[in-house]
């Protein structure tokens, strides 16, 4: 009796051991991405050739910002280390296609989703980490103050390949206004144009408006007209096709996210552990199985908050302490009047 | 049977081997495409391409198809590389013979501009010209009339506009001056071989240039005005000219960087085409008496021709592609509207990469094909 007894645990727990390895190589079998990457041991991501708050490297080749963060959340989800990341600069003409063909695998690089490049040319957004809306800036000494005052024939720089020569037609030609528009491939020398007199207007993001600003020779010449006129909502995006990997890149954005709604932040986060609140827990890896279905450990997200922060941290120390945008607008929490609102992790 | 593989069987395996490697690149683009849910396609051709173009010689805006915005792009590209030709070979011309010139001066100075120019990196010529050779160039407002019609600013270069009327009379007449001077140039050829007669063809073609279009706006009913720049305000600051042409600063930027570039390896060839001219030629043609510019234009040139047109066909090559260096700096060619815009837009980037490959192939055979008629026709014709 014992002997069969001794033979039916060893099966039990053969079955269990062969089990548990299947459901986790399931993941990684299923993500080729996932796999690769801790092959590689970093993960590799496209960024901006030099954006002030969203992806900017300093003379030593350190790279900070909101997108930037993105990224290295991801690689403490997956690599235990937030330094682990390549970053390739990418111009906004290069970067779908190196997406699509493999040379990185996630693109945080103030990308605004939109349905054709969601549903065309083999892209998937996961998220957005940021939301914005095109607008132009102006010489302060012009005297114009809104765009209700441009005329006919005004000059407009802008970048290449990007929602914004399309949004820049429709705003001009709703309006009846001839204009004449100037694409440069880098955004460097778009603001060296339009710094020099070459345009009347720069248009961009008005983000991208903010932090290009802080680049010119006299930022105080220059202003941001009030008008909106599109919806940018920017964010990272992977390559169709691995859907644990896209997972694990908007899961690990939302953490960051939903840290801040639950005050979680990278000084607190072991603390956190001990917490009445089980959502709070789920979010530093004390309760549930978080990990399992993206084939990744337990605390991957405490990593995220540990390593790179809660959301609100990283805009604070990106965007608004360098002073590009102190006003979050509707980059702040759906629970303090802006509408950033993600899905629980439970 | 073993002689003959051995004959085919490298062409063969080649073959083969070449068949494969493409094979395989497609198969692994069409399972990466699929893969990806990307459709391949030139469909998108025909869709509204939905943005504005700078700089277009033909009618184009956004509601126009992305066809119509590839041919903006490809005229663009050969407007320019048709002013680089034309200038870089006026340059190299002129440069190549000053090299050569016994006036220390002319000389030294002429191997300067040739070691200078092309010696430094064609890319960072276009940002010299456009970036810094622009930021020195007048606000529209303060620019100073030249000739009291032309202002050149950092907006670009605004010339007055012809207005015609009956143009058509006025080419006709244009046609005539061309074809009554080519008659009486091989009129004048036969006279002089014949009966060894000089016509003075120089001053009769130049009596024809001015007296025929003089005609045809005296009798044939030809009017012309000019339709002069005008300054227009914008905002306090902020200025433009409004009428007649405008000349982007894109455009002469590029256009005066890629001749200035090419001018220096074409004054090269020139030197090298008139110094392979043997100096026995030079000295038998002024022992009989031929004066230095019919040296030059009977003996020397004729020969130094053959050696100087492959090379210069290179050149011109060269600044053919060299232009799509263009997206750098804004200019609307090829590369910037169609393998940069539209390919962002719709997101084809094999197929638009591709159209844009075969365009410049094509636009380099068609120069290579006219410089080898022309590189036949002065060759030495073996009687």
């Amino acid at each position: 009796m014992f002997k069969y007894l001794k033979q039916l645990t060893s099966l039990v727990a053969m079955v269990a051991v062969l089990f548990t390895f299947t459901t986790e190589t399931m993941a990684a079998k299923k993500s080729k991405t996932l796999k690769n990457t801790q092959k590689k041991g970093f993960v590799r991501c496209g960024v901006s050739q030099g954006l002030p708050g969203f992806s900017n490297a300093d003379a030593a080749g350190n790279w900070t910002g909101v997108d930037v963060d993105v990224c290295r959340a991801v690689a403490a989800a997956v690599l235990g280390d937030a330094n682990k990341v390549k970053f390739t600069p990418l111009s906004a003409k290069e970067r779908f296609t190196a997406l699509t063909s493999g040379e990185i695998d996630i693109l945080s690089r103030n990308t605004t989703w939109t349905l054709s490049r969601d549903a065309d040319i083999g892209l998937t957004f996961v998220g957005v980490n940021f939301y914005d809306g095109q607008g132009f800036m102006v010489r302060k000494s012009s005297g114009i103050t809104s765009v209700d005052q441009f005329k006919n024939g005004i000059s407009a720089c802008t970048n290449i390949g990007t929602t914004t020569e399309l949004n820049m037609r429709d705003f001009f030609n709703s309006r009846g206004i001839s204009y004449e528009p100037v694409a440069f491939e880098k955004a460097d020398e778009v603001v060296a144009a339009y710094d020099a007199g070459r345009c009347d207007t720069y248009t961009t993001d008005k983000s991208g408006l903010a932090a290009q600003r802080t680049k010119m020779k006299n930022p105080d010449e220059h202003i941001v007209l009030p008008e909106t006129i599109s919806k940018e909502p920017l964010g990272p995006v992977v390559r169709q096709g691995d859907s644990v990997w896209e997972d694990i890149v908007r899961w690990s954005l939302n953490t960051m996210i939903e840290a801040e709604e639950y005050g979680i932040t990278s000084a607190n986060a072991d603390s956190m552990k001990t917490s009445d609140n089980p959502q709070i827990k789920r979010l530093v890896g004390a309760e549930g199985e978080m990990g399992a279905a993206f084939g990744l450990d337990n605390e991957w997200n405490l990593r995220i908050i540990k390593q790179v922060g809660n959301y609100g941290e990283s805009y604070k120390r990106n965007i608004a302490d360098t002073g590009i945008l102190p006003d979050r607008g509707p980059n702040e929490l759906w629970t303090k009047g802006g509408i950033l609102y993600v899905p629980p992790s439970r | 049977m073993n002689f003959k593989l051995k004959d085919i069987g490298p062409q063969l395996m080649t073959v083969v081997a070449v068949v494969l490697i493409f094979g395989f690149f497609t198969y692994n683009a069409q399972v990466n495409m699929e893969n990806r849910g990307i459709d391949f396609g030139y469909g998108f051709l025909s869709q509204e391409s939905s943005f504005d173009v700078q700089f277009s010689l033909i009618e184009y805006d956004g509601s126009h198809s992305y066809f119509r915005a590839y041919l903006v792009g490809l005229l663009n590209t050969i407007l320019v590389s048709v002013i680089g030709i034309f200038l870089a070979t006026i340059l190299g011309v002129i440069v190549g013979i000053a090299r050569l010139s016994p006036n220390y001066l002319i000389n030294k100075f002429a191997a300067f501009y040739v070691e200078f120019f092309r010696n430094i990196p064609l890319l960072l010529q276009i940002f010299f010209w456009y970036f810094a050779a622009l930021r020195a160039l007048p606000l529209p407002q303060d620019a100073e009339p030249i000739f009291g019609i032309s202002y050149l600013t950092i907006k670009g270069l605004f010339v007055p506009a012809f207005i015609w009327e009956n143009f058509n009379i006025f080419l006709y007449s244009i046609i005539a001056t061309i074809i009554s001077i080519i008659v009486i140039r091989s009129h004048a050829k036969k006279v002089q071989e014949n009966r060894g007669k000089q016509i003075p063809v120089l001053l009769i073609s130049i009596g024809l240039i001015i007296i025929l279009p003089l005609l045809s706006f005296l009798i044939g009913g030809v009017k012309l005005s000019f339709e002069v720049p005008v300054l227009k305000k914008l905002a306090t600051t902020s200025y433009i000219y409004d009428g007649g042409v405008s000349l982007p600063p894109e455009l002469i930027a590029l256009a005066l960087s890629l001749s200035l570039y090419t001018a220096t390896f074409i004054a090269e060839c020139v030197r090298a085409g008139i110094q392979g001219v043997g100096k026995g030629q030079k000295e038998a043609a002024a022992s009989i008496g031929l004066t230095q510019n019919q040296v030059l234009k009977l003996v020397v040139m004729p020969q130094a021709l053959r050696i100087i047109i492959p090379p210069t066909t290179n050149q011109y090559l060269n600044l053919t592609k060299n232009s799509s260096l263009a997206a750098a700096i804004a200019y609307p060619d090829l590369v910037l509207v169609f393998a940069g815009t539209a390919l962002m837009q719709t997101g084809k980037a094999i197929e638009i990469v591709s159209i844009t490959m075969f365009t410049y192939l094509s636009l380099s055979i068609s120069i290579s094909v006219f410089m080898n008629w022309y590189n036949n026709k002065i060759a030495i014709q073996e009687k």
